[in-house]
């Protein structure tokens, strides 16, 4: 069995005295699309930022594609422009045309002519649906659109996986599914993702395992059927009961 | 009493050699002091702690001591300061336009440190992380994605301390440089003509004031970010 792409070993984090990630332990394959969810508060958001350094941890580890993230050694830029992020408030950044938010990291960070940045940028505006917006600003935008701009972007630097912050918390329900057919169609290209999110629909879906979280820790580390079959713990068949309508 | 305006015509060049001065000391003070302005900011922003109550420090100092003192304490002590750490024979002068460019951007810094840091705090930390996710370093966010957004926010508040800077720089006039008022008080003195002479400064100084500050209402709801 080849290295995981997302290791996390024990994986603890305290904001000051109070603990926000308690012992995490998990590992994402090459190609496997894990969705994490729990109630607000459980920590999911927090670690996910872990995986690529924006927030530190205290103790364990966690390494992506081998590389470990809390090494003081390890260039954290370097890795991080190799692991895509979308963010709840899609984070585009607003003194930027929607072309230009998609070219930036691309010539700054991987050193690409602006020739090259705007054909692949064009390239991936098309394949969200949004060519005709390129020259825009992202406040012209709706909040579905942003975020498809959002996941382009991230796109643009040919990651070898991504990883999504509730993607479509922020959305208008009428939204949500533009961005989550876009994310539905990345998983089945192989995609490696992790996923915190609350849409059970795109979990059972595309998802090969579901992590369940609850007062920072993994209470639930499961493969798909078996969670929507028989959660194993209290806390998660509670969650699930609250959270699905069928 | 008669007042014989007239004086303003005859010393027009060199009123508008002392004017010309008094915009290159603001500009050339504003641009040095949001230059360093904008370092303190991130400076006091900065995980470093030591790096932080440094920057603090420095603009804490600057923001309780009149701008006169500061000037004063240049142009005479940083002589004395100087000759005793070098053991020159005389104090090395330091010149009133120099004096006046050095203390003008070390003074403006603190303020515009203070309100760049405001800019800088007001864009979401999202904005950070999208940046820093994206692969750009520190100094690239900085640059490219935090502190563009954080001009712009600050654009009124900057021009309002340039027009407070513009007004300061008459202070110069302690020092005997020869900005607008000094030249107009060089002319008053020369002529006995205290009343034309500074009547017709003030008027400068207040039709430029107003009409900026017009300006700065005017692109204020203009340039407003739309989120």
């Amino acid at each position: 069995m080849p290295e995981p792409m997302i290791v996390a070993k024990h994986v603890s984090k305290w904001y000051g005295k109070f603990q926000v990630l308690n012992d995490c332990s998990t590992e994402i394959h090459k190609g496997e699309v894990v969705v994490v969810c729990g109630p607000s508060g459980s920590g999911k958001s927090t670690l996910i930022k872990c995986v690529n350094g924006l927030e530190p941890f205290q103790q364990g580890e966690i390494s992506v594609d081998g590389i470990s993230v809390g090494a003081p050694t390890t260039k954290l830029s370097k890795l991080r422009s190799r692991v895509g992020m979308v963010f709840q408030h899609f984070e585009l950044f607003p003194h930027m045309t929607i072309i230009d938010n998609l070219c930036l990291a691309q010539t700054k960070v991987r050193g690409r002519t602006r020739e090259e940045a705007e054909e692949r940028g064009q390239k991936l505006l098309k394949r969200v649906g949004l060519t005709e917006q390129a020259h825009k600003y992202p406040g012209q935008l709706s909040g579905g659109q942003q975020q498809r701009v959002a996941i382009a972007r991230a796109l643009a630097m040919d990651p070898i996986c991504m990883l999504f912050d509730e993607p479509t918390s922020a959305l208008d329900p009428e939204m949500i599914n533009e961005v989550l057919d876009v994310m539905v169609e990345l998983a089945k290209e192989g995609m490696t993702m992790m996923v915190v999110t609350h849409e059970m629909g795109f979990a059972k879906k595309v998802a090969h395992r579901v992590v369940f979280m609850d007062e920072g820790r993994i209470v639930e580390d499961a493969g798909k059927e078996e969670f929507f079959g028989t959660p194993r713990s209290e806390r998660a068949r509670e969650f699930l009961s609250k959270i699905l309508h069928d | 009493m008669t007042l014989d305006f007239d004086v303003i015509q005859r010393s027009l060049p060199y009123l508008w050699k002392g004017f010309q001065y008094t915009v290159q000391l603001t500009g050339t003070a504003a641009l040095g002091g949001l230059f360093f302005g904008t370092l303190l900011a991130l400076a006091r922003l900065s995980a470093v702690k030591f790096l932080a109550y440094v920057a603090a420090g420095y603009v804490n100092l600057m923001r309780s001591i009149p701008l006169i003192l500061v000037i004063f304490w240049f142009f005479f002590l940083v002589p004395l300061v100087v000759q005793g750490i070098s053991g020159a024979e005389r104090p090395p002068q330091m010149g009133a336009e120099r004096t006046a460019i050095i203390t003008f951007i070390m003074f403006e810094a603190a303020y515009f440190c203070e309100i760049m840091r405001a800019g800088i705090q007001s864009i979401p930390k999202g904005q950070v992380y999208a940046a820093y996710a994206l692969g750009l370093t520190y100094a690239q966010s900085m640059r490219l994605v935090i502190l563009p957004q954080a001009f712009r926010n600050m654009i009124p508040v900057l021009l309002t301390q340039l027009i407070i800077l513009f007004q300061d720089t008459s202070l110069v006039y302690v020092i005997s440089a020869t900005d607008f008022v000094g030249a107009a008080a060089k002319v008053a003195q020369r002529d006995g003509r205290l009343v034309e002479m500074y009547l017709f400064v003030a008027l400068v100084y207040s039709v430029i004031c107003f009409t900026v500050s017009q300006m700065v209402k005017r692109l204020q709801s203009r340039i407003a970010i739309v989120h």
